[in-house]
């Protein structure tokens, strides 16, 4: 394969980025192209089927499947209210009717004549969509969304959990490399998006889940402190929709690890600056990455971002992602055309690194990221 | 099938998830040989969202490796004459992450069951099973359907003359789920019908205007039968007209191809099939993944399939962590790991999926992990390759000592010929010892088995091949594509350590080996000397303890690894005793290269 490397999370301080926000059923858009938007502007809306609900109505009545039609007070298609009667058996000489209610508001949708039971479904429930981050409809998607488009900071995670999101960042170490401590968070931090180092505890989790945090921002956690906050293991990294209080994007990976100096950089600098996060990640076909997103003014010169396309290249940042040397960030001295035999005797397509500290390693291409700026 | 015609140059791709293989076969000197292998990144999704791209460039690849001209602009070229042109040109797909299905039927464990064997023989992912007796509200089963969103549903259920209402209470499930299918939204979501045919009318009636109802035989006729044929084939048509056609640049694909294109299990399944048919031996064939774990089996002439959807090597390792539990992927691992280093690893591996193991330690790590995965993958395939349950069995007297409850798995391991390893971990393990040994430990092969690896993945080409052209898949499979490991011989029983527990005469030579021991014999491909195989009284080989068998080996690049650990294999709990184990049986069998352990 050309590309035998991991493409790196895009940690970028102002680019022009695009969102499509979509309608998980077709429906109505609520905005047009040119509108300025806020995070919190519904730009379209619809409405999902009820639920249904079945009823074994020639069961209730005693009567056969094939005879239900004569019994029925409401047609196929007609509203009900909740308690409304919609069969009704004579009984003898029309005393000891036996009366069938309704058990929700909605609608009859079908009456079998076969298995004698009754669907009915309950009214539409209401969906909107908001625009997640301050900026411009570039694009409309008939009947189901729209494209927002902004500049803004953008910093992508490797893992989250919990969904959309808008805080104001509020950086809690000093460090790259400082842990999250639960002492560290208090009463000031509802509302914001926490930046920690290297590391959180699960204290300092539910800390920032009682005090009303929307979300932190750290470098690592341990799989064991993920667990028992989750209450469940993760098996398949598809994620964004738990529903524990707070949107959690870990930027480096699972163990202690230091945030990478520029991610740190970035966030930090957005100190009082409103963004916008999702923990949401799959990494399954069509990948997912959790995000943090601060616009910036219109006004702001957007960086031309470099093409990583075509692979890594000499005098590159690299992090190494994968044991013995997890974490570890150097520059490319070399990238020898030929597979290379390494100590697992499998031959592959090497590079070499040259860490901070001189030391030179040869590293799988399948073991770096380049580390997009 | 067709007449088999002459076909002097082949081209056949398979379109996966990540990448587009192409291989090219030729006839020289009366027989099919693969010729070479070409790929190129799968284009199915944005930016291109044309498979044919994907395709054209492993195409490409398969021209400048062989000199070759196979292309004209974006066109194959027919008929091969010299060295340009092919004759036919086949494809599999598994691309958008293959095809996922629901089934439904009236008794679970009955029709609702051959349901799912029949979309699982076709290739399909089942995403849940429906049942009358599954004990979920109607409403639940309803939100299911409507959630997960599946690319077709197979209904069933009711043998001929049987249930109506049943099956209607179903049909009409399924209504008011009025489901929607993964791509292509307006387009109406295949359903099959292959259940009672006294309900089909009451089933078009409720179905045929809001979905793409197809009506085919009843998949389970009488109790005592089953007849998926028809089922499976209308989920391939369908596969192709509802699913194929609506993913990115699949029209084009299909007019390409020569033969319908099949989904990459489905295509690895008929293989199997027709090797444990061809050459009349109980075979299984398992296919290990990024994502997922298929088992094919054939034993008796019985085919089944299982994909296990959750169990691989990459995306969803963190599982097989998850459902194996610490314990047992620990064990397998010859040296001291802390529990919550060995989470955060395999969650790293989730997380950025493509990285290699690069020290010895690691690699050691992610074998025993496939160990797991492939071990967990038997247990399913054993609980879904089972008889057809509901059956009134006939006993005479002699059975009334062997009583076999209706249901039972057909899955023995004793009677298996031949296990053929596929998927990254298996076929490009550093050591082709390595491989071995992680099936016969995931596996525990009893008796006399012959052990294989799929050289470069082409199984599913040749499973579409041999739709068209048994002779040439077949001779593919048979001299390019399998790689023969050796036989395993690992008898049934358990004894004292160090008893002597087999003594096999094999060219003149005697080799005896004690219980707890394993041992390798080199014995190259080719070779296939006859062997007198004793067991101690403590163990059987396949003709009852302390028999006898004689019988032919095989050679293979491994060799003869003699298993004398037992039958079910136990490793002892104390971590100084199991490591000192397994680093004598990796020695034994020179599993890894000798690098002192810190």
């Amino acid at each position: 394969m050309a590309h035998a490397y991991t493409p790196g999370l895009k940690v970028t301080t102002n680019i022009k980025l695009r969102k499509e926000r979509r309608l998980p059923l077709k429906g109505d858009v609520i905005v047009k192209i040119g509108d300025k938007v806020s995070a919190d502007d519904i730009v379209a809306r619809t409405e999902l089927p009820g639920d249904v609900e079945t009823l074994n109505l020639a069961g209730k009545l005693g009567v056969m499947p094939n005879e239900l039609k004569q019994f029925m007070k409401k047609n196929e298609g007609d509203p009900i209210l909740k308690g409304e009667i919609i069969a009704e058996s004579s009984g003898f000489f029309g005393l000891f009717k036996n009366q069938i209610e309704s058990p929700i508001k909605g609608t009859i949708e079908t009456v079998s004549d076969i298995t004698g039971q009754l669907i009915l479904r309950a009214p539409p429930t209401p969906v909107e969509i908001d625009a997640y981050m301050d900026g411009e409809v570039v694009d409309i998607i008939e009947n189901e969304g729209v494209v927002i488009e902004s500049k803004v900071t953008f910093v992508q995670g490797i893992f989250g959990i919990g969904g959309e999101a808008q805080g104001i960042i509020e950086p809690i170490v000093h460090n790259p490399k400082d842990v999250v401590e639960a002492a560290i968070i208090n009463e000031s931090h509802r509302g914001k998006v926490l930046i920690g180092g290297s590391y959180v505890t699960k204290e300092a989790i539910e800390t920032a889940v009682k005090v009303g945090a929307t979300g932190i921002v750290v470098g690592g956690i341990d799989d064991a402190v993920l667990k028992e906050f989750l209450g469940y293991e993760i098996g398949v990294a598809i994620t964004g929709n738990e529903d524990k209080g707070i949107t959690l994007i870990i930027t480096e990976g699972f163990g202690k690890m230091n945030m990478s100096p520029a991610a740190f950089r970035l966030l930090t600098h957005h100190k009082g600056d409103h963004a916008s996060i999702n923990g949401a990640t799959q990494i399954r076909a069509g990948v997912l990455r959790p995000e943090v997103i601060v616009p910036l003014e219109a006004s702001t010169k957007t960086h031309k971002t470099k093409d990583y396309s075509k692979g890594v290249e000499e005098g590159e940042t690299v992090r190494i992602i994968r044991e013995p040397y997890f974490g570890i960030i150097g520059k490319v001295t070399e990238l020898p055309p030929d597979l290379e035999v390494i100590e697992t005797e499998s031959r592959v397509r090497i590079l070499k690194v040259k860490t901070e500290d001189g030391k030179i390693l040869t590293i799988p291409r399948a073991n770096v990221e380049i580390i997009e700026a | 099938m067709e007449k088999e015609r002459e076909l002097n140059r082949i081209l056949a791709t398979d379109c996966g998830s990540t990448t587009t293989k192409a291989i090219l076969i030729e006839k020289k000197d009366g027989e099919y040989r693969l010729i070479v292998r070409g790929e190129a990144p799968t284009t199915v999704e944005a930016p291109f969202e044309d498979v044919t791209r994907g395709v054209l460039n492993s195409v490409r690849e398969v021209e400048e490796l062989t000199g070759r001209e196979l292309l004209e602009g974006e066109k194959l070229i027919y008929p091969a004459k010299g060295n340009r042109g092919i004759d036919i040109y086949v494809s599999t797909s598994s691309a958008g992450g293959g095809l996922q299905m629901m089934v439904a039927g009236v008794v679970k464990e009955m029709t609702a069951e051959s349901a799912a064997r029949a979309a699982l023989g076709a290739g399909a992912i089942v995403m849940d099973v429906i049942a009358t007796n599954d004990r979920r509200r109607p409403h639940k089963r309803i939100e299911l359907i409507r959630d997960l969103r599946p690319d077709m549903i197979l209904l069933s259920g009711g043998i001929d003359g049987g249930t109506v209402s049943h099956v209607v209470e179903l049909s009409e499930t399924i209504k008011a789920a009025d489901p929607k299918p993964r791509f292509g939204t307006g387009f109406e979501l295949p359903v099959i019908f292959a259940g009672n045919v006294d309900a089909r009318e009451a089933v078009k009636e409720r179905l045929d205007k809001i979905t793409a109802l197809s009506i085919v035989d009843n998949l389970r006729p009488i109790l005592e039968r089953e007849n998926l044929g028809p089922a499976r084939d209308a989920i391939h048509d369908l596969f192709m007209e509802h699913v194929m056609a609506h993913a990115p640049g699949y029209k084009i694909l299909m007019v390409w191809t020569d033969v319908p294109i099949m989904p990459t299990p489905g295509a690895v399944g008929a293989l199997i099939q027709t090797i444990g048919e061809k050459q009349n031996i109980n075979v299984m064939g398992v296919d290990i993944g990024g994502a997922t774990t298929d088992i094919f089996s054939v034993f008796d002439g019985n085919f089944n399939r299982t994909v296990s959807a959750n169990l691989g090597m990459s995306y969803s390792v963190s599982n097989v962590l998850t459902e194996a539990g610490m314990d047992n992927v620990l064990r397998w691992v010859p040296f001291s790991l802390d529990k919550n280093d060995l989470g955060n690893r395999v969650r790293n591996k989730m997380i950025r999926p493509t990285t290699v193991p690069m020290s010895l330690k690691e690699l050691k790590l992610e074998q025993g992990i496939a160990r797991e995965a492939l071990r967990l993958a038997l247990v399913q395939h054993k609980g879904m390759a089972v008889g057809l349950k509901g059956v009134q069995q006939e006993r005479t007297i002699s059975d009334a000592f062997e009583q076999t409850a209706s249901g039972a798995t057909l899955v023995n391991m004793m009677d298996l010929d031949l296990i053929v390893g596929s998927g990254g971990t298996l076929s490009h393990a550093p050591r082709r010892a390595q491989a071995s040994l992680m099936l016969i430990d995931a596996f525990q092969p009893e008796g006399i088995t012959r052990l294989a690896v799929d050289s470069i993945f082409m199984m599913p080409h040749l499973g579409v091949l041999s739709s068209v052209h048994e002779k040439a898949a077949t001779e593919v499979f048979d001299k390019d594509c399998l790689i023969r490991l050796g036989t395993c011989i690992a008898p049934v029983g358990i004894a004292p350590l160090g008893k002597e527990a087999l003594e096999i005469k094999m060219n003149g030579d005697v080799i005896k080996v004690n219980s707890g021991d394993m041992k390798l014999i080199p014995l190259d491909e080719g070779e296939k000397p006859r062997a007198v195989i004793k067991p101690s009284k403590y163990f059987d080989i396949g003709e009852g303890r302390g028999k006898e068998v004689e019988a032919t080996l095989r050679g293979g690049v491994v060799g003869i690894i003699i298993d004398c650990r037992g039958r079910p294999l136990v490793l002892p709990t104390n971590d100084a005793e199991r490591f000192e184990r397994l680093n004598r049986w990796n020695k034994a069998l020179s599993i890894y290269p000798d690098v002192k352990e810190e």
